[in-house]
Order: C-alpha cells, then sequence, then structure tokens
C-alpha cells in the first residue's frame, strides 16, 4: 500500500497519504516517474504532512514541485516531519 | 466528451445560465430588511443581503457599483428586483442590469416607507416570479458555460490531486472554447514567475504582474507580521501545508498543464471573450466567488483539502476533495471525492472527466450540495474605509 507520494523525482519532500507512525519503513512514490521510494520515518507523520526525503541542513531549502517552498530554519533528518517547526517562507 | 450538450437557459443578450433566479438586491445596508421581507412574501425569489452601499467613493465605489450590477446581470438570475434607501444609486442599479435586457425594477424607500415599499416590490416580484417559472431550459453549448475556480482550506492532497483535477478539466474545457477563470492573487505568492509565463502573450502576463504587484503591496502596506497567522490558514497548516510558496504551487496546479491565460482582469471585470482569464481576487473563498459571480460566471469548481464550506446564492458551486478524511466526515459538503487518486486507484485524467461529468449535471438542474445546505455567502470586497 502507498503511504506518501512525492511529486516530482527533484524534491526533498513527500507527502503522507494516510496517518505513518514513527519508525515505520514507508512505502512511497515517485508520481512524475510511477519509480517507487522507501524511507524510515523518525516521527509520527500525519496525513498531508511531509516526510523528508532527504538530510536538510538549516539555510537551505525545502523542494517541492520541483520549487523552492520555503527555509529550513532547523535541521531536518532523512524520515523527519517537516513543517512549521523547520521550515518558513522566504516571502512577506 | 468531444462537444457536450447542457439544457440551460439563453438569456436576452445570449449569454447561458443554469439557475432562474429571481433575486431582490438591496442596494445598501439600509434596504436588507425590506428586500428579506418581499422574499419572504413571494416565495422562490431570493433576497441578497450585503453589509454596504453607503458613502462610498473613488475605486471602491466603482467596484461596488460593478460588483451589484454584474450580480443582477449574471445569466443565473432571470430578473431583477433592486430595492434602495434613495433613488438615484438604486437607478445606476437597475440601468446597468437593464443593459442585459433583462427584467428589472428599481423602488426606493424614501418619501415611501419601508411597509409601502415592500408592498410595492412584492408586486412586482410576483410579477417576475410568474415570468420566470415559465422560462424553459433549452439546449446549450457546454463550451457557453462560464467556469470560475478557487481552492479553500486547502492541504497538501489539494496539490496533489483536487486541484490538479480541476487543471484537467480545464485544460479540457479551454479546447472546446469555453470561458474559465483563475484568481487568489495573495495565494500566487512563489509562483508568481510560472503564471506570468502562462500567459498566452507578454501582454497578459505584464497585466497579470500589475495585478500581483499591486497586491502584494497592499499586503505590505498594512502587514503587522509574516501574515503567518493567515495565510497559510490556521486549517492549512493543520493539513500539512507549511509556506505560502508550497500553498502557491498547489494553487496554480488548478490552471491545468497547458491552457494558457489570454488576459487578466481587475475584480468584477467580464472577460470579453472565450479562453482561460486571470481574475484579480482576494483568496478569501466568500469574496472572490462573489467576484466571479458578478463578473458573469455561472459555475464554479472548488477544491478543499481540509473542508471549506462555502456557497453562493447564484452560482453554484461543486466541491470536490481528495482528503479521504474530508470525503468521510464531512461527506454532506461533498459533491465529488477524488480520493481515489491519493490510492493510485484513478489517473488525474479519468478524475478531470469526472468533474466535468458533474458540471454537465449540474448544468443540467442537479443542485449542489451547497445549494441543498443553503450556503449563500454574498460578500462584497471592500477597499477601504467609506467617507
Amino acid at each position: 500500500m502507498i503511504q506518501f507520494l512525492v511529486h516530482e523525482k527533484a524534491d526533498s519532500v513527500g507527502v503522507a497519504t494516510v496517518d505513518i507512525k514513527a519508525g515505520e519503513t514507508a512505502e512511497g512514490l515517485y508520481m512524475d516517474s510511477q519509480e517507487q521510494a522507501q524511507v524510515k520515518t523518525l516521527g509520527d507523520i500525519p496525513l498531508g504532512h511531509k516526510i523528508a526525503m532527504i538530510d536538510h541542513k538549516a539555510g537551505g531549502s525545502v523542494i517541492k514541485y520541483g520549487a523552492d517552498i520555503g527555509k529550513v530554519v532547523a535541521d531536518i533528518k532523512k524520515g523527519g516531519h517537516v513543517h512549521t517547526q523547520n521550515l518558513k517562507t522566504r516571502r512577506w | 466528451m468531444s462537444n457536450p450538450k447542457v439544457m440551460a437557459y439563453r438569456r436576452e443578450n445570449g449569454r447561458v445560465g443554469i439557475r432562474n433566479h429571481v433575486i431582490i438586491l438591496p442596494l445598501d445596508d439600509l434596504s436588507n430588511s425590506a428586500c428579506e421581507k418581499v422574499a419572504f412574501n413571494i416565495k422562490g425569489c431570493k433576497a441578497l443581503p450585503h453589509a454596504y452601499g453607503r458613502l462610498q467613493f473613488g475605486e471602491d465605489l466603482n467596484l461596488f457599483f460593478r460588483t451589484l450590477i454584474g450580480t443582477g446581470a449574471n445569466p443565473n438570475v432571470a430578473a431583477v428586483v433592486v430595492i434602495g434607501i434613495e433613488p438615484e444609486w438604486t437607478n445606476i442599479i437597475v440601468d446597468g442590469i437593464a443593459e442585459t435586457g433583462k427584467p428589472v425594477a428599481g423602488f426606493s424607500i424614501e418619501r415611501h416607507g419601508e411597509i409601502k415599499t415592500v408592498e410595492m416590490a412584492s408586486w412586482k416580484a410576483k410579477e417576475y416570479m410568474h415570468w420566470a417559472s415559465e422560462r424553459k431550459r433549452e439546449e446549450c453549448d457546454l463550451s457557453e458555460i462560464w467556469v470560475s475556480t478557487k481552492c479553500g482550506e486547502s492541504d497538501t492532497t489539494s496539490g496533489l490531486a483536487s486541484n490538479p483535477t480541476v487543471g484537467n478539466a480545464f485544460d479540457k474545457l479551454v479546447d472546446m472554447g469555453a470561458t474559465c477563470s483563475f484568481g487568489e492573487t495573495s495565494e500566487i505568492t512563489g509562483g508568481e514567475l510560472l503564471v506570468k509565463e502562462r500567459a498566452a502573450t507578454p501582454e497578459a502576463g505584464e497585466q497579470f504582474m500589475a495585478l500581483f504587484d499591486r497586491y502584494a503591496e497592499m499586503i505590505d502596506r498594512n502587514k503587522t507580521d509574516d501574515l503567518s497567522g493567515s495565510q497559510p490558514t490556521k486549517g492549512n497548516i493543520a493539513g500539512g501545508l507549511t509556506t505560502i510558496e508550497e500553498k502557491a504551487m498547489g494553487n496554480i496546479q488548478k490552471i491545468g498543464k497547458k491552457c494558457k491565460y489570454v488576459g487578466a482582469l481587475d475584480k468584477a471585470v467580464a472577460p470579453t471573450g472565450p479562453g482561460l482569464w486571470y481574475m484579480d481576487s482576494s483568496s478569501a473563498a466568500a469574496e472572490a466567488v462573489t467576484l466571479w459571480a458578478a463578473a458573469g460566471f455561472v459555475a464554479h469548481f472548488f477544491p478543499t483539502g481540509q473542508g471549506n464550506i462555502i456557497g453562493n446564492p447564484i452560482e453554484p458551486v461543486i466541491k470536490l476533495t481528495a482528503n479521504p478524511r474530508t470525503a468521510g466526515d464531512m461527506s454532506e459538503h461533498i459533491d465529488y471525492d477524488c480520493s481515489a487518486i491519493l490510492r493510485g486507484e484513478m489517473t488525474l485524467d479519468e478524475s478531470g472527466d469526472n468533474l466535468m461529468e458533474m458540471l454537465v449535471r449540474t448544468c443540467n438542474g442537479r443542485l449542489t450540495a451547497q445549494e441543498v445546505l443553503g450556503h449563500e455567502e454574498y460578500v462584497l470586497t471592500k477597499l477601504y474605509e467609506s467617507a
């Protein structure tokens, strides 16, 4: 069963399509290439929330839809929950 | 779906409507009460109370007149009774609506009092209801239906599935020569250069950027923080959306993969030809749909993630969601559940076709969830204080 989707191969995050528990090896799919993906989660990822596909350093960018969707404000490990605690807008 | 037909109302000016409302339209806040009394007396007509219409001036007044006239002129409206406190502005609205050729009459309360005004307006509303009830649906092309879109209470499922479903349907509608529109200016922030590139001509791209920059400047002038308490909304954040850039990238999935906009319009301005049009608007759902109804759009695609329940009194709002939780626990608000995409059980192309089928059914008379539930948010956009 698919547990998360990634819009594009270039993206650094996926989106949970079901609630995923911490420590699970989640099964996902790249929507552009239909390639399978797997990632071991470090925290609970609720449905609709983002999971890191790679390590992110503070000051870097999160890439989704192949686009920069904001700046990383705290280091994120692969499998971590990406949300307001570690990602902020570059606008406004 | 090469050239689908729908049964709809062809109005005096040639435009096609999918509803047959007789509306009782207040010029101003003071006249809401009289309009509601007429709508109580005469069954089947509909009062559209709102909060404004006094001492507005300049561009704000122009937008106000444009919105009221556009509402009455919308092809989903068969006939209009306008009630205002005084005759001069009332007649501006009546004369504007009359240009469509549809029946419209105005009444003013000063020198009559409300009771007498309600009596006179009720007689006229009764006459219009009898007349409208004998209008007949006739065969029209689906491409004659003007369709707008905006999303609300979005989450990441919107960007994954429900917004691209609208995009797929828009690509197909524009291909068959329909008139479609998108907007939500502030929610393009972070994707504005991509939207600029989707213009059919450099001029259309420049028109869009001018409207975008005007809105961004308004936000910069009035903001007291980074808007993180308002945009994304609390519902967006609960659904997993983190930044305005992420929300914008999801938002612009609604304009499909290939259709290009032919022009950029100010708020509540009608398109001048077929194709996709950008229209400047707030991202607040009720304000935005009210503006599209005033611009002449007769059906609206509304993808939602967490479950926005908005409706409009004259432009049916077709709601879709890809969030299985929303499709389950808020099912009374949802017309089309596309969560099968997230399970890998349906393609976007199939989903776009399903949405088109729901549009055809809505045009033929199926009431939307919002209409059945009585969601009639008529919310005017106000640019600044009254004088």
